[in-house]
């Protein structure tokens, strides 16, 4: 049985009707992850552990206390930390270190315990690679190694959730954590081939998740369908009393619309009939490239054929949400990563005279180019003199884009566009131009700034490359997402596309 | 020359919680190093702060017996420095919006009182400390251990404006301020511990000229005694300086209380550029009227207002009254009494406090709040000291007895036992006492021809050994009396 | 943007750019801040800065927590990863003050 092939739905039926225990799931996909490292999807397997866990589920399952996700295995991106495996968050800072907790979403999702009434039950397999503190769109920028695209391995995976994109992609896990900061979960999931979904900011604790950019930073899963994305998403989304920014209403059933149509007077054939969608025009203009914009269009107008309206809207600063969000986002990162000094943990340098060199030397050695690049740019846009122009300003522009995107939900329910202007491209192409880069991060953004829910869903391929679609919805309209998501899904089959590099 | 001083004082004080202002680790003084640093004062990866209610609500305390204005929404900014005892490498403090606005202080300095404006109050973290004993480190260099016990204790930054004039002013503010924290039960006043920290901002400036000079801030003054040596110092030191052709350099100093000198910081200060931005972990503090009324309900009356009701109201002297307002518990206690004895009896029981149970605390070493005895086990005595039960000096030993055995911890006894017990039932009866006397003046017939003789020391002696005859229990005003009618 | 700028605040930020390094990050910072410029025209002033996404929707406060005490002594597993410590102290090269 190619378990790798089955959606999180198939899984926890197989383990209900006893097909397979969670022993051999586990197995099955160490196995998977000891034969696929080519793609560098993962930065610490631990097999006993892992294997301890599925132990742990069985035994549940055996009790009659199984819930839906009991006993069903997924990676966790390395920006959680979790007390078993090791966290570095994909940096030499970090190696090695032990945490002495769990983050929220590993607990949420983990094994059910007396401190953790709540757990999911399910089994993790390991700690996916990722960008470096979660600085980045390729995943080139992991302090041990690249991710390579299942897709084609001379193609990057996108990042910063490369590691669990590509995880999924590859079968090795049937769907993982990420987190997205801006664009980190759907851009990946778009150069994959997966679906993936960002949260409304608050949804998902923070806690426990290595901080890049605080009031950016959302965790969500990335998996091979939106009904298992709707599936992982109930479970991490909670109200934690640990981070301030959780919002208190937070516990949804996510896949409660999934097979309803979108107004209950809407015929069968055209289940999206009532649905807005709205395309900017921004979002369709220079730069994308004209193979993405075409398998776009087509999702848009596979919307349409299920009954939807298709809307022009406009987002203006569009453009403008890059050096927003490039002011926004290191100036946050700056500050969070003051705390990795060599003082209390993670890497310090060997050879130091005063403590002076001890906290430039180590962080010196322990960051990448990028992660400083952006350390650089934070401490500067904070610093006195430009903090009115830049970071002030930045703040301000931010305000604007979300009520842009409110102007733009008056005429329509949700809003569709590319996820990436292209599809993966080769290692290197981009890493020598830090603002190259940048640029392709374009229509992600905004989101991340407005702190609105965003997905990714697989709508076509272009030099067998993978395209994905991008939707975005209003404050917490997440549960419609997905069920736009999976309507489009049962119309199609671009989900369902296995790369030929994988087994 | 004449110059004029010009201070302004920053105060650090420690907020009154069990727990940390932004994790629920134990705040407790003196506990083992690190075993009070949980993973969020520890700053390990992916730990976010939350707010503790209690610190702010001693905020609102404070702010509101200076008559400041609270805050409807105040933000926490970061203030980004690196520093071994600063874990996270920023500190969350309040920067451009405090909880606390403007308020004021009145002082009294010899004769002269004086209002002290104050700019703001904030809360913030404390950082943890760094002991600097003979540690080696992994490569065999002489290092410092952090302890992080202190890391994420609550702080209120208190900040005055810069008009106070001399060390005697920042002094006798320093020390109004310290009671008045201590009032509120918003900090525990230890300055040994460090609860209470000073920081003075020193100036001089020709007299008459309206621009500051430079200033230069001290830091870390935990005693009077050194807030007023360092001013002074640093005073004569920027004067002389500045007579001497030089110029004052803005700069951070620490006194050396050994040396009795300030002296630089080596460099901590040079060009800091703190980069303060809105704590992006942190929403919001919103106060709203509800919270801030509720909070004012349960106020106690502030020391200034009681000392003068107490004067007003019951012809208390201001002696008096300040050494009833010198603390909450002698306060209290004294409300007690009042409570359960009556108005009429205030002045008595304000008598009582300031003297015989003063002089008890004082020999044990002990104030008020470590009495043994509550106002239930002490209003007896002077209801019965009223009611002529008993006179002053017995009740005096009665109160001794009664101190005795509740610090054994035996405590059985109350005033009417051991009244009863001791037979020390004031004797009034006037037939009573009349024989007493005769009987006294019968034995002591040559004090009788003494006072007769015009020695009026011979009474006193002779209401002595009535006194003594009655083992004290005579009603001294009815004896005076009686022998003078008894003698003439 | 100038070289010195960028020596000045990798100090700030407890970084060390070696002359080479500095100068390859410089021309790459200044392309970036030369996009970031570009906020420099958008007429801000009857907007607020926005520094939560929610606040847009919603005029949260800052929840509180009840002053309990809830963490226990875990000081060696919470220390596991100390790179240099002593007694109970981590240890760093002494600071004079």
């Amino acid at each position: 049985m190619s378990w790798h092939l089955s959606s999180l739905a198939m899984l926890a039926k197989a383990l209900e009707a006893k097909t397979v225990s969670s022993t051999e799931l586990a197995g099955y996909f160490l196995s998977r992850i000891q034969v696929g490292t080519r793609w560098n999807a993962f930065l610490d397997v631990n097999p006993d552990l892992t294997m301890e866990q599925a132990a742990s589920a069985d035994r549940i399952r055996a009790a009659g206390k199984a819930g839906q996700l009991t006993g069903i295995p997924l990676a966790h991106k390395d920006v959680f930390v979790t007390r078993g495996w090791k966290s570095t968050a994909a940096s030499r800072m970090l190696l090695g270190y032990q945490s002495p907790f769990d983050a929220a979403v590993v607990e949420r999702l983990g094994m059910p315990s007396e401190e953790n009434p709540g757990g999911a039950g399910m089994v993790c397999l390991g700690k996916a690679n990722m960008d470096e503190f979660a600085m980045g769109s390729s995943n080139e920028n992991s302090a041990f190694g690249p991710v390579l695209n299942p897709w084609n391995p001379e193609c990057v995976a996108g990042g910063s959730s490369g590691g669990s994109a590509a995880a999924v992609a590859a079968g090795l896990a049937p769907i993982a954590t990420g987190t997205d900061t801006g664009g980190s979960i759907r851009q990946p999931a778009a150069l994959c081939g997966l679906t993936g979904i960002k949260p409304s900011y608050g949804r998902v604790s923070r806690y426990g998740m290595i901080a890049y950019a605080s009031s950016l930073d959302q965790a969500g899963p990335i998996g091979k369908t939106a009904e298992d994305c709707a599936l992982l998403l109930s479970a991490m989304s909670h109200h934690d009393p640990r981070d301030s920014t959780s919002l208190a209403d937070s516990g949804e059933d996510y896949g409660r619309y999934l097979n309803a149509a979108w107004d209950a007077s809407a015929a069968a054939a055209k289940p999206l009939t009532g649905l807005r969608v709205g395309l900017p025009i921004e979002f369709f203009s220079e730069g994308l490239a004209d193979g993405v914009a075409k398998s776009v269009r087509e999702g848009a107008n596979q919307l349409q054929a299920l009954g939807a309206t298709l809307v022009e809207v406009s987002l203006p600063k569009t453009k403008l949400s890059i050096p927003v969000y490039y002011v926004l986002a290191p100036a946050e990162a700056s500050s969070n990563l003051s705390r990795f000094d060599g003082v209390r943990y993670g890497h310090r340098t060997n050879e130091y005279r005063d403590l002076s060199e001890m906290y430039k030397k180590s962080r010196t050695e322990g960051f990448g180019a990028e992660v400083k690049r952006r350390i650089l740019i934070g401490s500067y846009v904070l610093s006195h003199g430009y903090y009115d122009a830049y970071y002030l300003q930045a703040q301000r522009i931010r305000r604007i884009i979300a009520a842009d995107f409110q102007t733009a939900f008056a005429q329509c329910d949700l809003i569709l566009g590319p996820v990436t202007p292209d599809v993966a491209w080769k290692f290197g192409e981009k890493s020598n131009d830090p603002l190259q880069m940048y640029l392709a991060d374009i229509y992600t953004l905004s989101t991340n700034l407005a702190g609105l829910p965003a997905m990714s869903v697989p709508c076509g391929f272009s030099q067998d490359l993978p395209i994905g679609m991008q939707l975005i919805g209003n404050y917490f309209s997440e549960a419609r997402l997905l069920q736009v998501a999976h309507q489009y899904q049962q119309a199609t089959d671009w989900h369902l596309r296995q790369p030929s590099e994988v087994l | 020359m004449q110059w004029e001083v010009v201070i302004g004082l920053e105060t650090h004080t420690q907020l009154r919680t069990a727990s940390k202002i932004f994790s629920g680790a134990s705040t407790q003084f003196g506990a083992d190093v690190n075993t009070q640093a949980c993973p969020v004062d520890l700053a390990l990866p992916g730990v976010l702060p939350v707010l503790n209610r209690q610190a702010v609500e001693h905020a609102i305390r404070f702010g509101l017996a200076i008559g400041a204005a609270i805050a409807p929404v105040s933000i926490f900014a970061r203030k980004n420095y690196f520093y071994p005892d600063l874990p996270k490498g920023y500190q969350i403090s309040q920067y451009e919006i405090p909880v606390v606005l403007g308020g004021h202080l009145e002082i009294v300095v010899g004769d002269t009182t004086k209002v002290i404006e104050l700019t703001r109050a904030h809360l913030e973290e404390d950082a943890g400390k760094s002991v600097h004993e003979d540690f080696i480190g992994p490569h065999g260099e002489p290092s410092s251990g952090i302890d992080l016990n202190r890391a994420g204790t609550p702080l209120l930054e208190i900040v005055t404006e810069p008009v106070m004039r001399s060390a005697a002013e920042a002094v006798a503010y320093a020390k109004t301020l310290h009671s008045l924290v201590v009032w509120l039960g918003v900090c525990d006043g230890n300055m040994q511990e460090g609860s209470f920290r000073c920081d003075a901002n020193v100036s001089v400036r020709p007299l008459g000229q309206e621009a500051f000079g430079t200033r230069c801030e001290i830091k870390n003054l935990n005693s009077f005694r050194f807030l007023e040596e360092a001013i002074q110092y640093e005073v004569r030191r920027q004067i002389e300086l500045i007579e001497d052709g030089g110029t004052v350099v803005q700069e951070t100093r620490l006194y050396d209380p050994d040396k009795q000198e300030t002296r630089s910081m080596r460099s901590k200060e040079d060009a800091q550029d703190y980069r303060y931005f809105p704590d992006p972990d942190l929403l919001p503090l919103v106060i709203d009227e509800v919270w801030i009324e509720s909070i004012r309900s349960t106020m106690p009356a502030l020391p200034a207002q009681l000392k003068q009701q107490w004067q007003d109201d019951f012809g208390l002297s201001l002696y008096d009254a300040e050494l009833l307002t010198q603390d909450r518990a002698t306060a209290t206690l004294f409300e007690e009494l009042l409570t359960i004895l009556g108005k009429p009896l205030a002045k008595a029981a304000a008598n009582w406090m300031t003297g015989d149970f003063a002089s008890t605390l004082n020999r044990a070493g002990m104030s008020a709040a470590d009495s043994p005895l509550n106002a239930a086990h002490l209003a007896p005595l002077l209801s019965r000291m009223a009611d002529g039960t008993i006179s002053n000096k017995i009740a005096k030993d009665i109160f001794a007895d009664l101190w005795k055995e509740a610090l054994d911890g035996q405590l059985k006894s109350t005033v009417d036992s051991i009244i009863e017990s001791k037979g020390l039932k004031q004797i009034s009866d006037s037939g009573e006492l009349g024989a007493l006397i005769d009987q006294v003046m019968q034995t002591n017939s040559a004090f009788v021809d003494e006072f007769r003789a015009g020695k009026e020391k011979a009474f006193n002696a002779l209401v002595g050994q009535v006194m003594k005859a009655s083992q004290g229990k005579a009603n001294p005003q009815q004896v005076n009396e009686l022998l003078r009618k008894k003698l003439s | 943007m100038k070289l010195d700028d960028v020596q000045r605040i990798a100090h700030l930020s407890r970084l060390e750019l070696c002359q080479a390094e500095a100068e390859l990050v410089l021309p790459q910072l200044q392309a970036i801040f030369s996009l970031v410029e570009e906020m420099q025209a958008v007429d801000t002033s009857n907007y607020a800065p926005l520094a939560h996404p929610i606040l847009f929707l919603r005029d949260l406060a800052q929840p509180l927590r009840p002053d309990r005490v809830t963490e226990q002594d875990h000081r060696k597993q919470n220390m596991q990863s100390a790179p240099a410590q002593q007694d109970g102290y981590f240890l760093v090269p002494r600071v004079i003050e």
